[in-house]
């Protein structure tokens, strides 16, 4: 199915990522080739089994790494080498800043983009309480505990009123039911936002939980196997687990990448001087 | 030899020759500096003719019978501080603020008591030293396992089997840190105070051909003290090094 | 509970410490140890005189400035060396031996460098402090996580930004420590600097007062210098022990 170009958010084309061998190794196929046309406002999840390169694809798309071939667009403009204004990134590990107040690490970007003083009390105030943190404002981090932190990092994110948000495994700490309820927290905040979102993730119920379309990433290098159209309504929360559809998709999506995992596995008991 | 190793080399050698080639050139006077190479054969001439041969046994043994009174007195103490904890709550603070206060500025009131013979400087060398000593022998005991002690009850195991075959093989990269230390420490403080004040020893003859600008006997000199320090030193640091290893990796 | 019996536990260590030394001035004998309250009312009367004074402003002088040496370049190269892998790579074992030499050795070639003047001591100060300030400034630089550099990319900051608003702070609590430890050697420094070849200073000043034999300004000096370092090193722990409890 053709999509009109102006519906098309973000897109890779014939996207690889190649890391140089250190020392005396061989270059290592992270990633590639990519093909993906991200669409506005849609909520797309990428899956995957460890190593496959799914963060690596998101930091290409990001900004943050420079593909070793094809190109990455956001919103027309090609992307290299620095991260766009309007993409905006929370990351897998805890990157809230300890020496700053809960309130002060969301105000952070903002200061440093000159914005005026009353808009960003205003921004910084509605985030925290849509991420529920209003009573922590004068907490440090390592007051909170991690899921708490990870709400922070992605306030933080927020008051940019970022146009494409880029999730890499945000929860991949936490313990199963916090995660289905952040899960519910990101679906709101997608509707709240009209963002376009991107989630990385290596539960596959959470995709196809979350997600519009799930792309299902092969062992490394990482490649799209399949991408899956889930169907879902834009309203929808944590109890659509129960409806039958949920169990196909999970199904399908463990069928593409039961295989793939299982060549993950392999991969990861190898060296590198073995099978490329 | 690794990559960085190999740099590592290439640096202080380019920096040793750049040092040459400026004395050699007169950029740097040679009232100032002399030539490396100047100093490598002025050593060589120094330590043939045996001229300092009564110095070096001074300030070595001087130096060995500090490491071995600091390592054998801080381990001693460490433990009886260990097993005594209100004593050691009590020591907390002096321990804290110990080498942060310029101990050796009490050299010269040794000398006054004890007057200027080897007694003063070995004294200021174990109270250098031994604190270390003491604070890494405390760290070492404090990191072995609990469960150690209770698998030594469990096989009825005395105190001091239980020290010798569980408790030191447990805390002994930790002792070795205190043994590193000690050296280094015990170094510093001998050469200081011979420097300072000593009728005799390696250092005074430094502090001497400094007066008598005699550059050709200071540079020897301190070119002998840099190797031997440099050489003990660093075998140590290596095996530290090594060791550390079993540090970290026990936990995981 | 706990606190009254810390409290009695210090006193008793002190008494035990001024027992000590008042049976060692029994057997030395005045003129090598003074008696410990001798000690205490010579100082009283010691401060004040412009002897003391201006021996005491000549080593603040030479110590305030080998402390700016030493902070200034050891946190230079503590940057370079913790922001450029290779660098640290090589130069950190370069940097921890010669941390653990004997850098009295090298005081005369100091002195043959600068000459006999202030110079000289401050030199040899700062030599001492810029090792514990670079080690531990390149330490904490590595220590930084690497997702706080991603972050930093994502919200649009400037190389200047990255470094003033994330990297140091972020590094801050580790750098204080080389800080704290800087000041104990480079004082260290200075004063062994003194005490070899200087006419103006406390080190000096003890020095003279050994040949001389005025052990009870001898010791005072000592205490009053003991007593300095110790309230320093204090305080900079307690900023230090803030710094660490953000983190």
């Amino acid at each position: 199915m053709n999509a009109v170009p102006r519906d098309i958010h973000a897109q890779l084309s014939a996207v690889t990522r190649v890391f140089p061998g250190a020392g005396n190794q061989p270059p290592v196929d992270a990633l590639g080739p990519i093909d993906l046309d991200l669409r506005k406002a849609e909520f797309f999840a990428v899956v995957g089994p460890s190593g496959c390169g799914k963060s690596t694809f998101l930091e290409v798309l990001a900004g943050l790494q420079r593909p070793t071939a094809g190109t990455v667009t956001f919103e027309g403009k090609p992307v290299s080498g620095e991260v766009a204004e309007g993409i905006g990134v929370v990351f897998q590990e805890d990157a809230s800043f300890p020496w700053l107040t809960v309130w002060d690490n969301a105000a952070f970007g903002l200061r440093r983009s000159g914005v005026a003083e009353a808009e960003i009390r205003r921004r910084v105030d509605d985030a925290l309480a849509f991420m529920g943190l209003k009573g922590f404002a004068r907490a440090y981090p390592s007051q909170l505990s991690g899921g708490m932190r990870q709400r922070v990092c992605i306030s933080r994110t927020l008051v940019l009123q970022p146009r494409l948000i880029l999730l890499d495994e945000p929860f991949g700490a936490l313990d199963a039911q916090t995660r289905l309820l952040m899960g519910d927290e990101v679906l709101r905040l997608w509707r709240s936002t009209g963002a376009t979102v991107l989630l990385i993730t290596h539960a596959l119920d959470e995709a196809a939980m979350l997600a519009d379309r799930v792309g299902a990433m092969s062992a490394r290098p990482g490649r799209f196997i399949e991408i899956i159209d889930t169907g879902w309504p834009r309203e929808r929360d944590s109890k659509i687990v129960a409806e039958p559809a949920f169990g196909e998709i999970t199904g399908r999506l463990w069928d593409r990448l039961r295989g793939e995992s299982l060549k993950a596995l392999g991969h990861a008991g190898m060296t590198t001087t073995a099978a490329g | 030899m690794t990559r960085v190793g190999l740099i590592r080399l290439a640096v202080i050698v380019a920096m040793i020759g750049a040092l040459e080639l400026a004395c050699q050139t007169g950029l740097i006077r040679h009232q100032t500096i002399i030539p490396p190479s100047e100093m490598a054969t002025s050593l060589y001439a120094l330590l043939a003719s045996g001229a300092i041969n009564a110095d070096i046994e001074r300030t070595l043994g001087i130096i060995v019978i500090v490491i071995a009174v600091s390592i054998v007195l801080g381990f001693a103490l460490g433990l009886v501080i260990h097993a005594l904890p209100r004593l050691r709550e009590a020591l907390d603070p002096l321990f804290a603020t110990y080498y942060a206060v310029p101990i050796f500025i009490f050299y010269p009131v040794l000398i006054a008591i004890f007057g200027l013979s080897p007694i003063p400087i070995v004294l200021i060398g174990v109270a250098t030293a031994v604190v270390a000593m003491i604070i890494a022998t405390l760290n070492g005991l404090d990191r072995v396992p609990r469960v150690l002690t209770k698998v030594a009850r469990v096989h009825r195991l005395d105190a001091v089997t239980t020290a010798m075959t569980l408790q030191l093989p447990a805390a002994a990269p930790y002792l070795f840190t205190g043994v590193k230390l000690s050296v280094s420490y015990g170094f510093i403080a001998v050469i200081a105070a011979e420097f300072i004040l000593s009728p005799a020893g390696l250092g005074r003859d430094i502090a001497d051909a400094y007066s008598d600008f005699n550059n050709r006997r200071m540079y020897a000199l301190i070119l002998f003290l840099l190797i031997i320090a440099t050489v003990v030193n660093t075998v140590l640091h290596v095996l530290d090094v090594r060791w550390a290893e079993r540090r970290a990796g026990g936990r995981t | 509970m706990t606190a009254t019996r810390r409290a009695t536990d210090t006193l008793i260590i002190a008494a035990v410490v001024l027992v000590v030394w008042k049976i060692l001035h029994e057997i030395a004998g005045s003129t090598a140890l003074p008696a410990p309250l001798a000690t205490m009312a010579y100082l009283v009367h010691m401060v004040p005189t412009a002897r003391f004074a201006d021996n005491a402003a000549a080593t603040l002088q030479a110590f305030g400035l080998a402390l700016l040496l030493a902070y200034g370049i050891g946190l230079a190269i503590g940057v370079w060396m913790g922001a450029h892998r290779l660098s640290g790579a090589v130069g950190e074992p370069i940097l921890v031996v010669i941390y653990s030499l004997p850098k009295i050795t090298l005081y005369p070639v100091v002195l043959l460098i600068f000459g006999l003047g202030i110079s000289g001591k401050v030199a040899f100060g700062a030599m001492h402090g810029i090792l514990p300030v670079a080690l531990l400034t390149m330490g904490a630089i590595r220590a930084i996580p690497q997702v706080y550099l991603r972050a930093a990319r994502t919200l649009h900051l400037s190389p200047w930004q990255t470094i003033t608003t994330v990297l140091l702070p972020a590094a801050l609590p580790e750098v204080f420590t080389g800080l704290r430890i800087g000041f104990t050697v480079t004082l260290l420094g200075v004063l062994l600097g003194e005490m070899f070849a200087s006419k103006l200073g406390l080190g000096s000043m003890i020095m003279s007062d050994m040949s001389l034999a005025q052990s009870e300004d001898m010791v005072t000096v000592a205490i009053i210098l003991f007593v300095f370092a110790a309230c320093a090193n204090a305080l900079l722990l307690w900023i230090e022990h803030r710094l660490h409890r953000r983190v």
